[in-house]
């Protein structure tokens, strides 16, 4: 658990920020830039110090201002990736793991060869920083902080300064660190797909304050995510695991008690698998329909109906357990009577669904 | 340096004696200035400032008349110096050496600060997070990463030093085979009657040597930025 309280004034902007995170997993503090995310994560690795303010990982205080409780950012052992890689010009890929290994406790979590492993750094032992690319330096610096051995992990925007292909390139790296390691990480962020992605644990930050948190499927139909990410970005997301392949060779998904069929037939039965429906790409049918080429059709019931903007509504519907939130106009909301309590079915193509493992 | 007469070659080897004891005896607190001025706020730092670079601003006479006066037999620290240490400054080479590392400290830290202002302190912030404390950062991250100025200062202070005449004549005159250095040797020959012949042998070494500092200065740099990938 990594409790936090901590305030900070920097001119006219204040940070005041509570939340306590379950570890481990992956939470990501998310919002917009300059809201207060870097500030805190710098906090929190002792770089910075708060006005005042309580921070402890696992019951053990590494800040309390209250009672003079302040452990040095280098004796926190916090390990943290940082936007711009910081690998040391001077030394070779190498030597920059070493530092790391050389000053962490001797008591190991990671050892060498693992990191290695699961960053695929073997080939980039020899170079020196500056022949890397951005991707590379990223994946360096991950396996670096790794070797100090950290009780915890921040990661501040490691993809934000890689461009799209670079990205995807880190990703899957930063998905099994995720899923092989017990190391607890924040992951600061604003780019939904990365929460999507990585997140177990969502915390929301607007204007120097966490506005919301709670588990990712929650939060992904928590209203105030909308104002950050945008209505076309809006959308439940459900995690569930993998049943088998069908007949046509889509993967089925359990997810509430129904079932989602999409494109993933690779993906071993059992995996467990996130899926994001798009409010907007939901169609909502008040009778069962037929001939239709989409193969997703969810039975539910509607549990709110709430104004999204002047035209839209957002239709809130129990799948059995879970719910989803669907996007249609104010038109089809009058056209169908959409309201509180009425069966309708959920609709959406396989194809524009995309199953990530998590 | 067969051309070179005993006489000259003894203010060559005493010159390159001179400067390496300036530059051995300024380096460390040099650096030590300079991260001061750069990296902490504090009272009479702009004080501090103005006297390291009083040097370039003073007639190098007076500088060698406020050693006199500070570290003369009779002066202050000359005199406590002597007494629990045994060093004798004045009219020694040692003595020449302070006055020119004097003359010679604003260039290098001049140098060491412009270095250290490029030194990105993120670097040492990531060594943080690794578990290095203030002194491993300093010593692993900062110092190598500022050697560039380090060096190009040691050089440029060296190349001083072996031109420094005012303050080294003033403090330590001008003795023979002690603190006679190049330029105080010139000085000599052009006070003597057929000394025009050893002034120019005098001012070719003082040439190639200044040369010789420069072209080593540069292809430092090259080494340094080449390493560093910039």
């Amino acid at each position: 658990m990594l409790s936090v309280a901590v305030k900070k004034r920097r001119g006219s902007f204040m940070l005041d920020a509570q939340f306590e995170l379950p570890t481990p997993g992956v939470v990501t503090l998310f919002g917009r830039s300059g809201c207060g995310k870097s500030t805190l994560v710098n906090i929190i690795a002792g770089l910075l110090d708060p006005d005042e303010g309580r921070i402890a990982l696992d019951g053990s205080a590494l800040l309390d201002t209250h009672q003079d409780i302040d452990i040095p950012a280098h004796s926190r052992r916090i390990g943290y990736v940082f936007q711009d890689a910081r690998l040391f010009p001077h030394l070779s890929i190498a030597s920059n793991l070493r530092y790391a290994a050389r000053r962490a406790p001797a008591k190991r979590v990671i050892g060498l060869d693992e990191v290695l492993a699961l960053l695929d750094l073997g080939s980039l032992m020899g170079r020196r920083v500056h022949q890397l690319s951005g991707g590379e330096k990223q994946r360096v610096a991950i396996g670096r902080a790794l070797l100090s051995q950290p009780r915890l992990l921040l990661l501040d925007e490691p993809l934000a300064s890689l461009d799209a292909a670079r990205r995807e390139e880190v990703l899957p790296y930063l998905e099994s660190l995720r899923d092989k390691l017990a190391i607890p990480m924040v992951y600061v962020s604003h780019n939904f797909d990365e929460v999507l992605r990585l997140a177990t644990y969502l915390v929301l930050m607007e204007s120097g304050k966490a506005i919301a948190q709670g588990g990712v499927g929650e939060m992904s139909l928590n209203p105030q995510l909308r104002a950050i990410i945008g209505a076309d970005a809006v959308g439940a997301i459900l995690d569930g695991s993998a049943l088998g392949a069908d007949s046509s060779g889509l993967m089925r998904i359990k997810v509430g008690s129904g079932e989602l069929l999409v494109q993933a037939a690779h993906i071993a039965a059992g995996t467990k698998l996130r899926v994001q429906l798009l409010a907007r790409d939901l169609i909502v049918a008040t009778e069962v329909p037929h001939s239709l080429s989409v193969r997703n059709c969810l039975a539910g019931v509607v549990v709110a109906v709430s104004d999204d903007d002047a035209d839209s509504d957002l239709i809130s519907i129990d799948i059995g357990g879970t719910d989803i939130i669907a996007r249609v106009t104010k038109a089809a909301t009058r056209e169908l009577s959409l309201r509180s309590g009425l069966p309708v079915w959920a609709l959406v193509k396989a194809v524009s669904l995309r199953a990530h493992v998590i | 340096m067969t051309w070179l007469r005993p006489s000259e070659l003894e203010a060559l080897h005493l010159s390159l004696s001179v400067a390496a004891r300036s530059v051995l005896l300024s380096l460390p607190l040099a650096v030590a200035v300079a991260w001061l001025l750069t990296r902490r706020r504090f009272v009479g730092r702009t004080l501090l400032d103005a006297f390291v670079h009083l040097p370039l601003v003073l007639p190098p006479v007076v500088v060698g008349y406020l050693l006199l006066v500070l570290f003369g037999t009779r002066g202050p620290i000359g005199s406590w110096l002597e007494r629990t240490a045994g060093i004798e400054l004045v009219f020694t080479r040692n003595g020449a050496a302070l006055a020119t590392a004097v003359m010679a400290f604003p260039l290098m830290v001049r140098s060491m600060r412009i270095s250290l202002e490029n030194v990105d302190r993120g670097l040492e912030e990531a060594a943080c997070t690794l578990g290095a404390g203030a002194l491993d950062r300093f010593a692993t991250i900062t110092l190598p990463l500022m050697l560039p100025g380090i060096l190009a200062g040691a050089i440029t202070a060296f190349s001083a030093a072996l031109g420094e005449f005012g303050a080294v004549i003033t403090f330590v005159s001008n003795i023979p085979g002690e603190t006679r250095t190049l330029p105080l040797a010139l000085y000599s020959a052009l006070q003597t009657p057929d000394g025009d012949a050893a002034a120019a042998r005098l001012a070719a070494i003082s040439l190639m040597l200044g040369l010789g500092g420069l072209l080593v200065s540069e292809w430092f740099a090259r080494r340094m930025r080449r390493l560093l990938g910039r």
